[in-house]
């Protein structure tokens, strides 16, 4: 199976602490990569150099076995990325969030009612998102999941503040997405509960 | 197109949530305005000869007000991070914005030139010239001010920064604009600084948005 995402000697030095370095690993279709460290080891620096918004100190990102500077369009046309914040607006409703970004991949969405409906927002979907709760906003933030054709998904802390039923509901969502050959990279301070086909785990030392 | 409708009026939308954003500089603006008449005197002549510059300088103080909270709460809850990552919608993204900013700053002070030519004994042929050169000015002012909110919006107080950049590229259109005013009302032809104004014009939005697409890059990364 062809490999999708690659990084090789990969380090990262944030105001002189270097957070990591020598990181390697391969991710191929239908595979999870799940990062763990505690608070501060680099989880979200390390997904913002994979996502391109960042650069790396040393080593390099192979996006199907090219360096990601020379493929940079392609990667973003097949990446989804959610980071720490959730890119939602406060002052507008969760309809018209969800507008935005499907608007922005290009992604119509059949009955978004119904989708926000699914992750239990009826009723929710039309007053401004500050409104509502941590955790509402961060399904109306996860809601891209459910009508993105991105087969790359990068995710900060999806969880956070979710209840168990919706992380569940998430788990099975990933599972679906990795049979359909998609790749996730995802940091958390959970453990997962679904039993993935193919999960690579990455714990990142804390490190002075 | 359908990505740039939508993200128009998600824009319009903001707006119309938050209205400060749009209706203080325009009550700023009125404000300084209004202050003149009883701060120099009412003396026709006098005011008549000083408006082209008040006017001016009126539009682009308030114009660099209304900036300044452009791109931050964008920036702070993740979509403008989302926006770089994903790239192709920033571009649209940036130009929707400029051109909100424009509807929102710009085209109500040409609305309330009637009111200004009021107040400051502008007679019909210079309130014809104010409306030209606000027309072909304000676009240039709300270029140039998304141009300064997206370099300065990682900045916790980035308002004096954001003034400091800005404001030496107001200048060149402060002296063509109130000077194709002067030049109206002394019937002399003022064609040419009309034209000064229109080639700012194009050529800002030619250059500013691809300059705001990759500021946004820059302070994301």
């Amino acid at each position: 199976m062809s490999i999708i995402l690659a990084a090789e000697a990969l380090s990262c030095v944030r105001q002189d602490r270097v957070l990591f370095e020598n990181l390697n690993f391969q991710l191929s279709a239908g595979q999870v990569l799940y990062i763990q460290g505690k608070n501060g080891a680099g989880k979200s620096s390390l997904l913002r150099l994979l996502a391109g918004l960042t650069l790396p100190e040393d080593g390099q990102i192979l996006f199907h076995g090219k360096p990601l500077s020379t493929q940079s369009e392609l990667f973003a046309e097949q990446l989804l990325f959610i980071g720490h914040q959730s890119g939602i607006h406060p002052q507008l409703t969760a309809i018209q969030n969800l507008a935005f970004w499907s608007a922005l991949s290009e992604q119509a969405i059949a009955e978004p009612y119904q989708l926000l409906g699914s992750l239990g927002l009826a009723g929710l979907e039309d007053i401004p998102c500050f409104m509502l709760s941590a955790g509402q906003q961060r399904r109306v933030s996860l809601a891209r999941l459910w009508f993105t054709n991105k087969p790359l998904w990068i995710l900060d802390e999806p969880f956070t503040s979710l209840d168990q039923q919706l992380i569940a509901k998430l788990e099975y969502h990933f599972l679906q997405h990795l049979s359909k050959g998609g790749v996730i990279v995802l940091t958390s301070h959970q453990s997962l509960s679904a039993s993935y086909p193919a999960l690579q785990a990455l714990e990142l030392e804390y490190r002075w | 197109m359908v990505m740039w409708r939508t993200l128009v009026k998600r824009e319009l939308q903001l707006l119309g949530r938050q209205k400060a954003d749009w209706l203080n500089p325009l009550v700023f603006f009125l404000l300084v305005l209004s202050l003149f008449p009883l701060g120099i005197g009412p003396e026709p002549g006098m005011l008549k000869q000083i408006a082209p510059g008040l006017v001016w300088i009126a539009a682009l103080l308030s114009v660099l007000l209304s900036a300044e909270r452009l791109f931050k709460d964008d920036y702070r809850y993740g979509v403008i991070e989302q926006l770089v990552a994903g790239r192709q919608g920033l571009f649209s993204y940036v130009t929707a914005k400029i051109c909100c900013h424009w509807l929102s700053t710009g085209v109500p002070l040409v609305l309330v030139s009637p009111l200004i030519a009021v107040l400051l004994g502008l007679d019909w042929q210079s309130w014809q010239v104010l409306v030209v050169t606000l027309l072909l000015g304000t676009p240039v002012l709300s270029l140039l001010s998304v141009l300064g909110a997206a370099l300065t919006m990682a900045a916790d107080k980035g308002g004096i920064l954001q003034a400091l950049i800005i404001l030496p590229l107001y200048i060149p259109l402060l002296i063509f604009a109130s000077g194709a005013m002067e030049a109206a009302a002394t019937a002399l032809p003022y064609a040419g600084q009309l034209a000064v104004l229109l080639a700012f014009l194009l050529f800002a939005l030619a250059l500013v948005p691809l300059a705001v697409r990759q500021a946004l890059r820059m302070n994301v990364g």
